[in-house]
């Protein structure tokens, strides 16, 4: 079998990629127009008449057909162009600019968090099955994925900020005083750190912890079981057998032969978890107030605000392609033996 | 490929925009950090959403937005004050005084208004504030379309015939006719004065009035002016220290937060990380209130009621409709659990609606309690004598936007109608589409908490009751009776001895014909740092920061 480049599966996957993004983008054309709601009475304001309404209708081209609204949104797509925000007054592109670097920044460090604790809590309940660290790990996880998230939040916040004080005021990315560093990444921890502004950097990892904190709770029970699932699998496997059988060191057969091998369904899981917080968090982002683009596309569907729906709903899609094409290059790191098709 | 031009498209924006945002806060940025939390800086939370925008004249422009237009802008004249019975302060609405205009006359015909404006006014960019830009904001207002245009017709002001220049600092205004509302929609949030040369080099041909770029930017000469506008995360005004049109606010900078969460706004305000949380719910305003350590001040809204609103057209989709039946209605105002709904679902809060004295209105007072209580036997006696004497089925929709305190009084409501064997299915409708419900006017029974800026009984109920059959007039009601004598009282007003009669027999047919249940009159409620004084209540519902003070 001829071994494939990486670079050109990279290619041959974003070509692939085209048609579903195309089907997405009439997926979610379709689908905000079919939603209950008129978009036009509720911003033609409180007191509006049917004129007022039709007028505001006509004003943002709700009154032309579905093909005709479908080709110039897809006209403007075309051109960069992803419409403008009624809930927020700006261009889409703009909020998401903004907004999806908050998110990213909370879910990656959420997951980081979830990772550190979850991967050596599965090591170990693998390596003890049924002792009491595994039912402790068991345990911690189930909690963890049982409580849901904004409760989760609330009751950190509560003991950590309200009665502690210990946490910073749950008011968003930064502190009230503290101005933001120059939009660079859109990661306020990376930007605050190109820029070598200490205070900031201090402050915007204080204000992810708690939000971090709470997510990473959530996504720790997946992460834990298929760990421990696949560790298990894997130390029973005969290999492992024959390096304890040679007298290999224990850490050697643990990390070198056994995790190594039990990557693979982690890294899955993780593509997964990462996805599925990603379009989750937005109860954390609504209790700690965070601008993330959860809470941004929710606000727009409350309002029937077609143009950040859409928005939203293409750059999940666009991120799912790449975080699916990220795990399979990543498949190929871990395993070389992995052949994966374009 | 594609993508990549996309992100590089992006980054493009995002320097342009960061560029534009370091010109501006390369000033602002040493002083954020000086002044943090001393007394010349406020710090507010609130409900009721965050300003989507800062064109008030913008399509889909929100209610929070008011606010912020509010402080960012003048008007020709603003309100005058007084003292409530609770020593709380609010505006006056029968009070008219100068605010950009020095001064005003009334023509002898009663048909024009001639303003003088202050010759020391400048907008925030330094350019002097004349009367062409008080034209030409007059002249957006009433042609822009939408929410604007309407508010300005509710006064008699259509058309931009209406508004011409006499001289650069005189202003007139005429009138189609005689209309007591025509002077005070004057000073209502819509008709504010803009920077109309500023404004002019960035409209385009889709968009006459330049409201794309007002809607980001700051083209107002108020007493605040725009430091930072981040839509879902903060906003940032300061002191306008050339500001002619009043007293010099105290405090010099406010910093506004988006908190979605009602109960992290609550827990910001105890830590004492805020000075402001305001339009507090219900629930909280009570606890806030026995905890003791915060000023808590509600003010009863102004021309404002939750209702329910009963369906009264003759049929709804085809079927024979039951609250077309007065005796169904009456019932149904009998059955109401009211007691429980004010100390259930309200918290105590706000001013009951009901139990009022008589059928025959005393006063011309509004809103006015309605002479209906629970009476359980009343209402069986009241719906046997209906053509629906053994009950029927129907729904009663509510916005779950105001869930807090719509939820438990519908639970409450459709327990109480149970009683009388009406069968209630509740309709929890989204927020963004309640408007739509209201615009169908095809439910039986819907909750409505509509208010009205004008505080006048006849406007309320041009909206709420008339034939006309706006937005708000929840049970669609008709009745060329009581269209008759609104209109004839929004000819007329207060003093005139006809006026009070017409408020008086149409209250009367209100109360005789209960195509709405009113239950309570709510209330506005903020709660403030106990180093926070000069809080005004106004009928926008909105923050005006120009009369507080720290410290």
């Amino acid at each position: 079998m001829a071994k494939r480049s990486p670079l050109k599966l990279i290619t041959n996957r974003l070509l692939a990629a085209i048609p579903s993004l195309a089907g997405v983008v009439v997926v979610a054309f379709v689908l905000t127009r079919e939603l209950p709601g008129d978009t036009a009475a509720y911003f033609a304001g409180p007191a509006a008449t049917q004129e007022a309404i039709a007028q505001i209708s006509e004003q943002l081209g709700l009154d032309k057909s579905r093909w005709i609204q479908f080709w110039i949104y897809a006209n403007n797509l075309f051109h960069g162009d992803l419409g403008r925000s009624l809930t927020t007054g700006q261009p889409v592109l703009t909020d998401l600019i903004e907004k999806l670097p908050a998110s990213l920044e909370l879910t990656g460090l959420g997951l980081l968090f979830a990772i550190s604790i979850a991967i050596p809590l599965g090591i170990v309940a693998a390596l003890h099955p049924n002792s009491w660290i595994d039912r402790l790990a068991r345990s911690v996880t189930t909690a963890g994925v049982s409580l849901p998230t904004f409760f989760t939040g609330l009751l950190l916040q509560y003991v950590l900020y309200y009665k502690l004080g210990w946490a910073p005021p749950p008011v968003g990315r930064l502190d009230l005083f503290t101005t933001p560093p120059t939009h660079i990444t859109g990661f306020y921890s990376i930007d605050s750190l190109l820029e070598l502004n200490i205070s900031t950097f201090v402050d915007a990892i204080a204000h992810l912890l708690l939000p971090a904190f709470t997510l990473g709770i959530f996504a720790l029970a997946p992460l834990a079981r298929v760990t421990r699932a696949s560790m298990l699998g894997i130390l029973s496997s005969d290999f492992i057998r024959t390096a304890r059988a040679n007298g290999l060191p224990r850490h050697t057969i643990v990390f070198s032969y056994a995790f190594r091998n039990a990557l693979l369904p982690i890294v899955t899981t993780l593509g997964v978890v990462f996805s599925f917080l990603l379009g989750a968090n937005v109860l954390v982002e609504k209790v700690f107030a965070w601008e993330g683009i959860g809470s941004y596309a929710v606000e727009a569907l409350e309002t029937s605000d077609y143009a950040p729906i859409q928005g939203f709903v293409l750059t999940m899609a666009t991120l799912y392609v790449l975080l699916n094409l990220a795990i399979d290059v990543l498949y190929g790191i871990i395993d070389p033996r992995v052949e994966v098709d374009a | 490929m594609k993508r990549r031009d996309l992100l590089k498209g992006g980054a493009a924006v995002v320097a342009g925009a960061a560029l534009a945002g370091t010109a501006q806060s390369t000033r602002s940025a040493p002083m954020l950090v000086a002044q943090a939390n001393s007394d010349n800086t406020l710090r507010v939370v609130r409900g009721g959403g965050f300003p989507n925008g800062l064109d008030l004249h913008a399509v889909g422009t929100n209610r929070p937005a008011y606010g912020s237009a509010w402080n960012l802008y003048d008007r020709l004249m603003t309100f005058g004050t007084k003292t409530l019975d609770d020593g709380s302060e609010s505006y006056d609405f029968t009070v008219l005084e100068p605010e950009l205009a020095e001064s005003w006359e009334i023509a002898e015909d009663g048909l024009s208004a001639t303003f003088k404006l202050r010759q020391d006014a400048t907008f925030h960019d330094g350019t002097p504030v004349t009367a062409n830009d008080v034209k030409w904001s007059f002249d957006r207002a009433v042609s822009v379309g939408g929410f604007p245009t309407f508010q300005m017709k509710a006064g008699a002001l259509e058309s931009p015939e209406q508004f011409s220049v006499v001289d650069d600092y005189t202003f007139r205004v005429d009138f189609l006719r005689q209309d007591k509302l025509t002077m005070i929609d004057m000073a209502v949030p819509i008709p504010v004065i803009i920077n109309s040369e500023l404004v002019k080099q960035h409209v385009t041909e889709d968009d006459p009035w330049g409201t794309e770029w007002v809607n980001a930017n700051d083209a107002g000469g108020g007493a605040y002016q725009l430091d930072t506008f981040k839509p879902g995360e903060r906003l940032v005004l300061k002191r306008f220290e050339e500001w002619k049109s009043g007293p010099l606010p105290q405090i010099e900078q406010i910093i506004v937060l988006d908190v979605p969460e009602a109960g992290t706004r609550r827990a910001l305000l105890e830590r004492g990380d805020v000075d402001i949380n305001f339009d507090v719910a219900e629930k909280d305003t009570k606890e806030l209130r026995d905890i003791g350590d915060f000023t808590v001040i509600s003010t009863p809204i102004e021309n404002a009621m939750h209702t329910i609103d009963l369906n009264s057209t003759a049929e709804l989709g085809g079927e024979p409709n039951p609250f077309f039946d007065v005796k169904v209605r009456q019932a149904v105002a009998y059955a109401i659990p009211y007691e429980a709904i004010m100390s259930t679902a309200m918290f105590g809060q706000g001013v009951p609606m009901f139990g009022g004295p008589s059928f025959e209105p005393e006063t011309i007072d509004w809103p006015q309690p309605y002479p209906y209580a629970t009476d359980m036997e009343k209402a069986k006696a009241t719906l046997a004598e209906s053509s629906y004497p053994d009950g029927f089925a129907t729904t009663l929709a509510f916005n779950l936007g105001t869930q807090e305190w719509a939820e438990p009084m519908c639970v409450l409501i459709q327990e109480a109608l149970a009683e009388l064997g009406i069968q209630v299915t509740l309709e929890k409708v989204p927020g963004a589409n309640f408007r739509a419900v209201l615009v169908e006017k095809n439910r039986p029974m819907i909750i409505n908490n509509f208010g009205g800026w004008l505080n006048y009984p006849d406007y309320f109920f041009f909206y709420s009751y008339h034939g006309q059959n706006a937005t708000f007039n929840g049970s669609s009601y008709q009745n060329p009776e009581l269209d008759e004598l609104v209109d004839a009282a929004l000819q007329t007003g207060p003093g005139d001895p006809a006026y009070d009669e017409y408020v008086k027999s149409f209250l009367k047919i209100a109360f005789e014909e209960m195509p709405r249940v009113p239950m309570v009159q709510p209330s506005l409620s903020v709660a403030m740092q106990p180093n926070i004084s000069g809080y005004q209540y106004w009928f926008h519902r909105q923050l005006d920061y120009r009369q507080l003070v720290k410290g």
